[in-house]
């Protein structure tokens, strides 16, 4: 008897922990649709790097870090369910640096901007990352040796990046990350809905979701 | 039902309310910390670390009922007791924050809830030990009877 009661105690308990969690996680997507329809621009900024069809219909919303090990492997994942839906997926990408330092590298990545060489840079860096951004013995300045790839003038880097403009871009995406309650890295929303679970099938899932509800003649193409 | 067994239910009643007790709270800080996203300082983290085992160590003691346990589940709850208390003084203020031991990383007095004017995290932290804290102790007069 007593083995039951704890039993179904134990199971009520962790029943109503993830009953919990569901209706959270809801309230919670129900506050962001409404931040989007209310406030689009919390989500896609003036300053806000995009890839993609300018008339998508599926906004991909990620804040990013360049030293995030994790967004560096979720670039190619994301490139790719881009490829699969050509046309249809509109990917903004917005800082959170919450590694120690990494406005540093979100700087070269704006000043590269300038320079009309923003992706090629980002790719350099997501590839090279572990020469610079290692955790217990970060050294920003590696990623020097690695910029010339993508094709950039260091000179003018080391110029623009100084620029306050970019410091400013920064600072709103910070405030916005801190707003739609982002804290950790990549956080994605597809047209302004939270990516609840983390992981790349859940990405997929979120995204076709959104693509279904907003091509309904098309087919979904997974990549 | 005889006497004995009446009393032997009540107790084992007891220790399963403090079993229940930790086994919610921990769920709760889990809560907190995974799906509300709260980071948890490091005064929050030294009371989980006394506050998760007793979730083991109070769920062995209900089978069979053993009066012992009383004796490695207290002073974790009073390890636990401490830290809460020297908590709720830094939050409210008391013990100016200079000298809280995390000035790195999250900060020990950030507020993240407070229903109703009073109740924030530390608090409840609080109340939970005081609770487990009384329920073992009684539990431990009835059983030595």
């Amino acid at each position: 008897m007593k083995y039951v009661i704890f039993g179904a105690t134990c199971l009520a308990l962790l029943g109503a922990f993830f009953l919990a969690t569901s209706f959270y996680r809801d309230k919670q997507a129900e506050k962001y649709g409404f931040l989007a329809e209310e406030n689009a621009a919390l989500f896609v900024r003036e300053h806000s790097q995009t890839l993609g069809d300018k008339d998508a219909k599926v906004y991909l919303v990620e804040f990013m870090d360049p030293a995030c090990e994790t967004c560096a492997a979720f670039s190619p994942f994301v490139k790719r369910i881009m490829d699969a839906n050509p046309g249809r997926i509109k990917l903004v990408l917005r800082y959170a640096p919450f590694h120690e330092g990494a406005d540093y590298f979100v700087k070269i990545l704006e000043a590269a901007r300038r320079q009309d060489r923003y992706w090629e840079t980002l790719d350099v860096m997501y590839q090279s990352q572990p020469y610079w951004a290692s955790h217990h013995n970060p050294q920003p300045q590696r990623i020097w040796q690695f910029l010339p790839k993508a094709g950039l003038d260091l000179e003018r880097i080391r110029k623009d990046m100084e620029d306050p403009a970019i410091a400013e871009i920064i600072q709103q995406d910070i405030r916005d990350a801190k707003t739609l309650n982002v804290r950790k890295t990549p956080g994605f929303f597809a047209n302004g809905k939270p990516l609840q679970a983390f992981g790349a099938q859940q990405l997929l899932d979120l995204v076709e979701s959104e693509i279904r509800a907003n091509y309904p003649n098309g087919p979904v193409r997974s990549p | 039902m005889s006497l004995p067994d009446k009393t032997y239910n009540a107790n084992w009643t007891l220790l399963f309310l403090c079993w229940l007790l930790a086994g919610g709270s921990t769920l709760g800080s889990i809560f907190f910390s995974s799906v509300m996203e709260f980071a948890p300082c490091v005064l929050c983290w030294y009371q989980r670390i006394f506050l998760f085992p007793l979730v083991i160590i109070l769920g062995i003691g209900l089978f069979p009922l053993d009066r012992g346990v009383v004796k490695y589940a207290l002073p974790l709850a009073m390890a636990g007791w401490l830290t809460a208390a020297y908590h709720n003084l830094l939050y409210s203020g008391i013990i100016p924050e200079k000298l809280q031991p995390c000035s790195q990383g999250v900060s020990c007095t950030e507020k993240y809830i407070d229903l109703f004017g009073f109740v924030t995290i530390p608090m409840l932290s609080l109340v939970n030990f005081s609770i487990l804290i009384a329920l073992l102790i009684v539990f431990q007069r009835r059983m030595s009877k």
